[in-house]
């Protein structure tokens, strides 16, 4: 009988680059466009949810798989602390980076952090404050 | 033609280099202009568009807030507009604008209304001169892609 042995080392052998995927959680179109943007440059691809709780709905089914979930603090219906906290109480392990324009309050940013986040940065992002944590992401 | 189409494009450089040099734009917009390519070629126009509809709902906001009836005003969330204005004006690269806001903030912080209404009435007045610098902008790119030329990549300096 032939072995596939051979067949099975190629594959092995073939790089598959997985494209980062990302949830963009934010109530405004413009950030929203504005962040798919950069993603889509840094080689990502991404889904967007308009408020927090579209953002655990995504989630509720168990077949989300997300590397990277941008979240917005200030959202209707669900806001980024409450998202935050209730997807990391379901277990989802995606790295979260809070993006607010509030970030010079502290107690806020705080809170936003003790909720679950892996960081925080002000909004707007840009393709240079993204990239280092994408390549990192991408690396891992 | 190519006259036509290298005079249209010195025209666009000067013009573009000057709205930087007078504050109009920042770095910012040359990162928008950046995400542009084939795939979004009006990638920038499209920003600046979501950019004015959100501008306009917030300059409402607070232009409403400032106008309380009962002659309080809730600095708070004139703030918290502001900020919002600041934001959008930033993720465009809207630096007069941007700049504005941050003045407007600490007259919230404050809570001095006449400096709030003074912002209020510049932020306004910044908002519609960036508009239409930035439509002339757009008109004269438009002419130059219909000379047959390209829009020459401009990012200030």
């Amino acid at each position: 009988m032939a072995s596939t042995g051979g067949d099975i080392e190629q594959t092995k052998s073939v790089e598959v680059k997985k494209k980062l995927n990302v949830l963009i959680v934010d109530d405004s179109a413009l950030i929203r466009k504005l962040h798919e943007a950069i993603i889509e440059k840094l080689g990502g691809i991404s889904q967007t949810a308009e408020n927090g709780e579209e953002a655990v709905n995504i989630h509720r089914n168990g077949d989300a798989s997300f590397d990277l979930i941008l979240m917005d603090k200030q959202m209707p219906k669900m806001d980024g602390v409450s998202a935050t906290k209730k997807l990391r109480e379901m277990k989802v392990t995606s790295m979260i980076v809070g993006v607010t324009t509030l970030a010079a309050d502290e107690e806020e940013y705080k809170a936003f952090m003790d909720a679950g986040l892996d960081h925080c940065f002000e909004k707007p992002l840009s393709k240079d404050k993204l990239e280092p944590l994408i390549n990192k992401l991408m690396d891992a | 033609m190519d006259a036509l189409v290298a005079q249209l494009q010195m025209q666009y450089r000067n013009y573009t280099v000057s709205l930087y040099q007078q504050g109009f734009l920042d770095e910012r917009f040359t990162e928008l202009r950046q995400l542009q390519d084939d795939k979004h070629p009006n990638f920038a126009a499209e920003m600046l568009s979501l950019s004015f509809d959100d501008s306009v709902k917030h300059i409402g906001n607070i232009t409403r807030a400032c106008k309380d009836q009962t002659g309080t005003v809730d600095f708070g969330l004139v703030d918290v507009s502001v900020h919002q204005l600041k934001c959008t004006s930033s993720s465009v690269g809207a630096k007069r604008v941007k700049d504005l806001c941050v003045t407007f903030k600490e007259y919230c912080e404050a809570n001095n209304y006449e400096g709030c209404v003074r912002c209020l009435q510049q932020v306004d007045i910044e908002y519609n001169t960036l508009k239409t610098k930035l439509q002339d902008m757009f008109n004269l790119e438009k002419q130059i892609i219909q000379a047959g030329g390209k829009v020459p990549q401009v990012d200030g300096h």
